[in-house]
């Protein structure tokens, strides 16, 4: 019997395989951010534990609040930078050059096929799309994580999704990655990796595979992963070329972690995505979701561009395309927030950023900020958001805030007509 | 090994998700204790508000709910917002997987019934007290009037944690 790439990557890291179920793993990268990582630092502190197992595979960012909206904020950076400096943590990224975790760490190569990540924030499934086996855990995990270099898990059982068919004029990953999420509800791949596979994958770019693998955790996976080829090698060039002599050479021998063909799966979902249509969420669950045509006229108080979902230059040119010439509707405000400092620094330069101010829109710097209602576009009690990002729950972007979630496009459409909006339309 | 139960609280709900239970608004805090007043705050049960500040709630030691409980973000403050409030059993018939795994790193348990036994718990009457053999993975529900043991299913490794006082205490020990 074949064997998955979560099981290939399982077996690569076994350090111990502590109960039928429960495997320990080696980590390669341990990611960090400034809301779950200070209470980790200030608990290792109290144990007598603050060590790190290697400075070189613990990568940092500040990006949840950035700047810091108050003291506690502003403390939550200090804990990080003094924690960084002390255990001379090279990669630590500060205001100036932080942005949104999970779209910056891709962009710095950090993440490989075949590699082990966890991070104490929920969307870290978004690096799967790599070929990695990449992992949300919470504070105590990522405290062993960052002092000795090891995580359990369950053994990986994989949904394989495969999908087929060109996807329409304006129809984008988001619509896809909502559409399974409808399908599979949100505990439907609980313990679960979903693997996402088929022509229609294939030709998707590592924006587009970062956006399906994003929310896997919607659904309850534990990890999204994308089997690694040669969209994937093109992407990690300018990181692996001292590594591999060509590129044929890198795609080749990512080719080792690929899901054998007779590996076995908890499940194969077959979806056709050529008739997709644009799709919103409604309701406080991502699986509650709606063609965009039924949700049509639904009136919105703010749009929001952004996030390790949507904040990517692919998004924010989709996005631009819509609002090139045109206003935001009267009454309403928008916001777009680059989700990293390279994403904002092309969008000036291919004058995206003129066309959002132009369009009425507020440009923030790059931050997590109004996904989860912690600063920078929190609603007001009975507000609406169309937004990019990955969570409708009640109160996720503000008390009493009711969020939409959908593709770029659609949120760009949004905010010309100032009601939800089918892209195609414009 | 320590002991778990005590008086129960029970939650009509499916998908509570790690914001209902602890607002991000409270993840600037660095220290547990801070979380205590604010557990469930957000949480809607048939879609009214639910009242997080009641005696029964400030009384419970145990919290039941039905599927997919602790769903959404990986924030370990979900399942500290708990133990700072004396809660350290959460019984439901599914977790998602982060939560879980989150409690037994606290040493704290996740309990697992089948949908209808979480059926027959919400089906009794009155003020009810749950309590824990975790030597044979038993669990007792008591009311005034009526009496029901569910026997529940516990990973060995889970049952590792919660004898080593959680999983940095493990980790440290072993790797």
């Amino acid at each position: 019997m074949g064997k998955t790439i979560a099981e290939k990557i399982f077996d690569a890291h076994l350090r111990e395989q502590v109960s039928a179920e429960n495997m320990v793993l080696d980590l390669d990268v341990v990611l960090c951010h400034e809301i779950t990582t200070p209470i980790a630092i200030m608990d290792l502190i109290e144990k007598g534990m603050d060590k790190v197992f290697d400075p070189t595979k613990i990568k940092a960012v500040i990006d949840h609040v950035t700047p810091a909206k108050d003291s506690k904020t502003a403390m939550q950076g200090k804990i990080m930078r003094e924690w960084a400096k002390r255990h001379k943590i090279k990669d630590f990224f500060d205001i100036g050059a932080n942005g949104v975790c999970h779209a910056l760490f891709p962009e710095k190569g950090f993440i490989r096929p075949g590699y082990t990540v966890i991070m104490g924030d929920s969307h870290t499934c978004t690096h799967g799309a790599f070929g990695a086996f990449a992992a949300g855990i919470g504070t105590t995990d990522l405290e062993v994580g960052m002092y000795k270099g090891v995580c359990s898990f369950r053994a990986p059982k994989t949904i394989k999704i495969e999908v087929e068919g060109e996807l329409g004029t304006r129809v984008a990953a988001k619509d896809v990655i909502l559409s399974i999420i409808k399908q599979l509800t949100v505990n439907g791949a609980t313990d679960r990796v979903i693997e996402f596979s088929g022509p229609t994958i294939d030709t998707m770019n590592m924006a587009e595979r970062m956006t399906l693998c994003n929310m896997a955790v919607e659904a309850g996976g534990t990890c999204g992963i994308c089997q690694p080829d040669r969209t994937t090698a093109e992407y990690l060039w300018p990181f692996i070329q001292d590594d591999y002599a060509t590129l044929d050479a890198a795609v080749e021998d990512f080719q080792r972690w690929c899901s054998d063909a007779d590996a076995e799966y908890a499940k194969v979902i077959k979806i056709n995505v050529a008739d997709l249509t644009p799709m919103v969420t409604h309701g406080y669950k991502p699986d509650q979701v709606k063609p965009v045509a039924e949700m049509a006229g639904t009136k919105v108080d703010q749009v929001y561009i952004g996030s390790c979902t949507n904040g990517r230059i692919e998004d924010l040119r989709a996005a631009a395309e819509i609002l090139k010439g045109k206003k935001i509707a009267e009454g309403i405000r928008a916001i777009v927030t680059p989700a990293t400092p390279l994403t904002y620094t092309m969008a000036l330069k291919e004058g995206l950023i003129a066309i959002f101010m132009d369009a009425g829109f507020c440009v923030l710097n790059p931050t997590c900020g109004a996904c989860l209602g912690m600063s920078a576009g929190v609603l007001a009690e009975g507000e609406v958001c169309a937004s990019t990002t990955n969570r409708n729950f009640n109160g996720r972007m503000g008390k009493g805030g009711m969020v939409h979630l959908m593709s770029p496009w659609t949120a760009a459409a949004t905010a010309v007509k100032g009601v939800i909006t089918d892209p195609r339309e414009i | 090994m320590r002991q778990f139960g005590g008086p129960a609280i029970l939650l009509d709900r499916n998908d509570i998700n790690t914001d209902e239970i602890i607002p991000a608004k409270y993840l600037t805090e660095i220290t547990k204790i801070a979380l205590r007043p604010h557990l469930l705050e957000d949480l809607l049960v048939d879609g009214k508000p639910f009242d997080h500040e009641s005696e029964a709630m400030r009384k419970a030691k145990v919290v039941v709910a039905r599927e997919n409980f602790g769903c959404g973000s990986s924030r370990e403050h979900a399942v500290w917002a708990f133990e700072v409030n004396d809660k350290d059993v959460i019984v439901a018939s599914s977790f998602a997987r982060i939560f879980r795994q989150n409690m037994f790193n606290c040493g704290i348990l996740a309990v697992e019934l089948k949908p209808e036994e979480i059926d027959q718990l919400f089906a009794m009457k009155g003020d009810m007290t749950i309590s824990i053999n975790l030597e044979k993975s038993l669990l007792l529900a008591e009311t005034a009037s009526e009496k029901k043991e569910f026997s529940f299913a516990m990973n060995s490794f889970d049952r590792q944690l919660v004898e080593a006082g959680g999983w940095l205490a493990y980790a440290d020990s072993k790797y």
